[in-house]
């Protein structure tokens, strides 16, 4: 039962495709944390500001990313659309799986963020003649981004991991590329143990360069 | 000038000013007493605009504080306004959380501002921490800081609400020798406050609000030994 030998001369030769689709994975979770803090901002503003329709978007949207599995979301922008005749690409369905699912996250790591903030810097703002823009823009909004930034790397880690679900509907980052050479070679163990260490490494980035630029960005 | 008329303010069915009338004259010191819940701090914020009012009106020199078409955030820069919370912005230095309103607000040039702002600094006594953040600073300096913030607007009035009673006891005297250095200076000045020793001292005069109606106004002498309201009496018979 014991007879099965590793071979990694495969996994050393196609190496540079592996770390190419690693550079693949890291694009994608970038772009959906891009998109993810912008519509979640958005989101929590909205939840947090807005009455009637505009609200229970914002909650609807926060409540099936939150609380649904991912990997289904990701299905419904590709099989479910599809079945609605509207075809996307592997490459968009992820990208918009993984936002979707990241803005719902991020929305609340907002709110309780703006929470945070007590009624008061607001007021003492506005009594030195700040308008609200400048009181949020100069006032709450910097304190708001030192709340969410660790919470924000932690999203960014489990877009590059969850990322790997792309694997599943055909599209070719990390995992969906070890897939393709597994299947291929029989060496199945090999090119995901590979994979996995190209994964750790690139969380390892991730959080090195978050650290960095936290020292650059907070000074108190 | 501030004048008040008739000013009524409620909250939902609460009624918590029932007509005020008052005027604060350019240079006067203006002591505002009275226990917890009669509407002190209310007053204030009605007379800055951070509340609405119901009735009566509030005028600035002349201009109407509630009127529409007034610029609120212009007429906020000639009242400092300082709260028993000292609310330090604990994302900037010291020397930023002053400078910055004279600089995005009445649009000072970056050095003039940190000049202005590291002027007033060292006439509260924070020269020597300039580049501070306030997490480091005790909760007197963090006043001190909150009063020199609004001083670097360049106000013509300053609104104290209890600005020592958050502070530890030891602490108190530097914000009220702070407070006493500009009414000496000439500012004018509405302060709320518990420190009896400091509204008969300093104070011009002294009004004493008891439910929403201010009972009693005149020169501290007269408001501390001939009170004319029973109120006022058991108030400062409790406190002293
Ligand atoms: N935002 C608000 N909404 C509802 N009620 C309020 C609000 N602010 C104040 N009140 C009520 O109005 C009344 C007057 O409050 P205010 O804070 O002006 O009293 P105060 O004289 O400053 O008292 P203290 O000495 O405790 O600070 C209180 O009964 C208070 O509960
Ligand atoms: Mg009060």
């Amino acid at each position: 039962m014991f007879d099965y030998s590793f071979h990694w001369r495969p996994v050393v030769k196609s190496l540079p495709e592996l770390i190419q689709a690693g550079l693949v994975t890291l694009e994608i979770a970038s772009l959906a944390m891009l998109l993810g803090v912008v519509i979640g901002l958005c989101l929590a503003l909205m939840r947090m500001n807005m009455k009637g329709p505009l609200k229970w978007f914002a909650v609807t949207w926060i409540e099936i990313a939150r609380n649904t599995p991912a990997l289904f979301q990701l299905f419904f922008f590709g099989f479910g659309l599809g079945a609605f005749g509207i075809n996307l690409s592997p490459f968009t369905i992820i990208l918009t799986g993984l936002s979707f699912n990241c803005a719902g996250y991020l929305a609340e790591n907002f709110r309780g963020g703006f929470q945070a903030i007590p009624v008061m810097q607001i007021n003492s703002a506005r009594c030195l003649g700040m308008n609200s823009w400048q009181a949020y823009t100069r006032i709450v909004i910097p304190q708001v981004l030192r709340i969410v930034y660790y919470p924000i790397t932690n999203q960014m880690v489990w877009a590059v991991l969850m990322s790997s679900l792309g694997m599943l509907i055909g599209f070719r980052e990390l995992s969906g590329e070890t897939q393709f050479f597994a299947s291929k070679t029989f060496r199945v163990f090999e090119y995901f143990a590979a994979a996995a260490v190209i994964y750790y490494v690139i969380v390892k980035i991730v959080l090195g360069a978050s650290r960095l630029l936290a020292m650059r960005l907070f000074r108190y | 000038m501030i004048q008040i008329r008739d000013l009524h303010k409620h909250f939902g069915d609460l009624h918590v000013l029932k007509g005020i009338n008052l005027d604060v004259n350019k240079g006067e010191v203006l002591s505002i007493i009275g226990s917890s819940g009669s509407g002190k701090s209310t007053l204030l914020y009605c007379i800055n605009g951070l509340e609405t009012i119901q009735q009566g009106t509030v005028h600035i020199n002349g201009t109407d504080v509630h009127a529409k078409n007034t610029d609120i955030n212009k007429l906020r820069q000639k009242l400092g306004m300082v709260f028993q919370q000292w609310n330090s912005f604990p994302h900037l230095t010291t020397l930023e959380n002053v400078a910055l309103a004279p600089r995005i607000v009445k649009g000072k040039s970056k050095e003039e501002a940190l000049e202005l702002a590291a002027k007033q600094l060292k006439h509260v006594g924070l020269g020597d921490k300039l580049k501070n953040y306030p997490v480091s600073l005790s909760g007197g300096q963090q006043q001190r800081l909150a009063i020199a913030r609004a001083l670097a607007m360049e106000p013509e009035y300053m609104l104290f609400d209890e600005a020592t009673s958050a502070l530890d006891p030891e602490k108190v005297g530097e914000v009220l020798d702070t407070m006493r250095l500009l009414a000496e200076e000439g500012m004018t000045m509405i302060c709320v406050t518990h420190e009896m020793s400091f509204a008969r001292e300093v104070s011009d005069r002294v009004a004493y609000f008891h439910e929403g109606i201010m009972e009693e106004i005149g020169p501290p002498q007269q408001v501390f030994e001939d009170a004319q309201s029973e109120h006022t009496r058991k108030f400062l018979m409790n406190v002293r």
